[in-house]
């Protein structure tokens, strides 16, 4: 440090336009650091697509039921175990697919926006599984039993919500507007084909569900693989829905289910071809594809949502383990994304869900 | 490294693309890493003298000096203690990358993570605030009042 004479008697006061001058310079210093900021966290850039505007979306959407999720609100906590028969520990060295048992907390659920839908509402259904590695790592993972996903990105996602959804003023969607959407849109074939021969089943239990996102195995070696799961299930085919059981017969035919004894799904990991695109939810796999069954995933018990250990529990993909990683996908870091908002705005809200009358019951 | 970590908050809270994964990845560790730092920056501040402030400062510009420092230390302490105690209170494993893994803090409770969640968010403006008067205030003195104080912030005590 260079010596200094000392400084401490005042300097002589600034001249009027010298110390204006000066005062300018330390707002602008503050100004443009203000402006960063705020450049960054979005208001200066209503173009960008945040995670409060998806959900927001599905709020408006959906309409406002405090204390759900925002998506899928209407299921049921179940637990159980996954069996892994270690078939899987050679693709990845996370502790789930080494040879033994692993406690798992899933949710099976109707991906409609209301709590109170009828089951028959969609043909799809939900599987979110949390796995805890014995570690204390987890991997967690929202499935549904339709083989792609509509759109291949977040604007596309939030587009065709808005193209869907009811004109607040009128109360009906804008007849136009959905045609218009898949016409633009393209990508979405395969899932409006799938959509059109598809059934409203009777049972969560015999429902195929699929990761639709790939992700990628690692393994101890290091070596990398894309891959996307499904949970094939051991019960019979898919059966239809008995209404006469009322509007929840989703429920009613589960309890019944595992009354009898657990009910069990293979989880089947689907290894991507060599330079197989990654990166679109809209596209199957097609063609000759190796799989691997890593074990056996059981639930014997089940619980409703509001009593189970499924209600906190925000599903986000990218909670995973170590030897499993998310792909190039940008559907799984916007689902990651706008789930923690879902799970902020939800979780404000238990108070209202726990004094609400009639709890599962529409007033 | 606090200055980066704001600008990262706000980005992981306002986009969906692989940034928001990368910026998260990057927020925990960083975290942690200021966590320890700043527990090394108390003891030495607890330690050592502060070098004096002019002696013909008002006596309010004193009191500004001294609890923004108060509360710029706060804040760098219980911003990293808060986003651990509001991941373990999701019930989320406590992950600094891939494989490494801190133990959980709190009890996962939702209306706990709600709280916690809110106050790091709203904490962080405050942080941010804070920092950019305790600058406009630097600059005040290094170009305004032309002391000292600007020389011993950035070189640390003149010892003659």
């Amino acid at each position: 440090m260079p010596d200094r004479e000392p400084q401490n008697q005042q300097r002589p006061p600034l001249g009027g336009s010298s110390l204006a001058t000066r005062l300018a310079s330390i707002g602008l210093v503050i100004l443009v650091a203000a402006t960063a900021f705020t450049y960054v966290n979005g208001t200066l850039d209503p173009q960008r697509l945040t995670p409060a505007q998806i959900v927001n979306q599905l709020e408006k959407s959906n309409g406002s039921f405090p204390g759900y999720r925002r998506n899928h609100p209407k299921g049921i906590c179940v637990t159980g175990y996954f069996d892994s028969n270690g078939a899987a520990a050679l693709l990845s060295n996370a502790q789930v697919f080494s040879s033994g048992r692993t406690s798992v907390i899933g949710r099976l659920a109707l991906p409609t926006g209301n709590p109170y839908s009828p089951d028959s509402a969609v043909p799809i259904r939900s599987f979110a599984v949390q796995f805890t590695q014995a570690n204390g790592q987890q991997w967690r993972s929202g499935m549904n039993s339709m083989p792609v996903f509509p759109v291949a990105s977040p604007q596309a996602f939030v587009d065709l919500l808005a193209a869907t959804s009811p004109d607040p003023k009128t109360g009906k969607v804008d007849p136009a507007k959905p045609p218009a959407f898949f016409a633009a849109h393209p990508e979405t074939q395969a899932f409006l084909t799938w959509v059109k021969t598809a059934t409203p089943s009777g049972s969560f239990v015999t429902e195929t569900y699929n990761s639709i996102n790939a992700f990628v195995l690692v393994s101890s070696n290091g070596n990398r693989q894309a891959v996307r799961w499904s949970l094939v299930p051991e019960a019979g085919i898919h059966s239809a829905a008995d209404v006469s059981a009322g509007p929840d017969y989703l429920q009613k035919d589960l309890e019944q289910n595992i009354a009898k004894g657990p009910q069990r799904w293979n989880l089947i990991l689907t290894l991507a071809n060599p330079g197989e695109p990654t990166n679109d939810a809209t596209k199957e796999w097609s063609g000759p594809h190796k799989t691997v069954n890593a074990g056996a995933l059981v639930v014997n018990a089940d619980i409703p949502q509001l009593q189970g250990a499924c209600r906190d529990i925000n599903y986000d993909p990218l909670v995973l383990p170590n030897g499993i990683e998310s792909s190039d996908d940008p559907l799984l870091a916007a689902r990651s994304a706008a789930y923690a908002v879902s799970y902020l705005r939800r979780t404000s809200e238990v108070g209202q869900l726990t004094t609400a009358p009639g709890l599962e019951k529409q007033p | 490294m606090v200055i980066a970590m704001l600008f990262i908050g706000a980005g992981i809270v306002a986009s969906v693309s692989e940034r928001h994964e990368w910026l998260l990845s990057l927020h925990k560790p960083l975290g942690i890493a200021i966590l320890l730092l700043v527990v090394i920056r108390l003891l030495v501040r607890l330690t050592t003298q502060t070098p004096p402030l002019p002696s013909n400062l008002p006596y309010w510009q004193i009191l500004a000096a001294k609890a923004s420092h108060y509360l710029l230390y706060a804040l760098m302490f219980a911003m990293p203690l808060i986003g651990w105690a509001m991941i373990s209170a999701a019930g989320d494993p406590v992950m600094l990358s891939h494989s490494m893994q801190l133990p959980s803090i709190l009890a996962a409770d939702a209306e706990t993570f709600s709280f916690l969640r809110k106050a790091h968010g709203y904490l962080a403006y405050l942080f941010f605030l804070t920092i950019l008067a305790h600058l406009a205030a630097a600059l005040f003195h290094a170009w305004i009042r032309r002391d000292d104080v600007m020389q011993s912030m950035l070189h640390g005590k003149d010892r003659r």
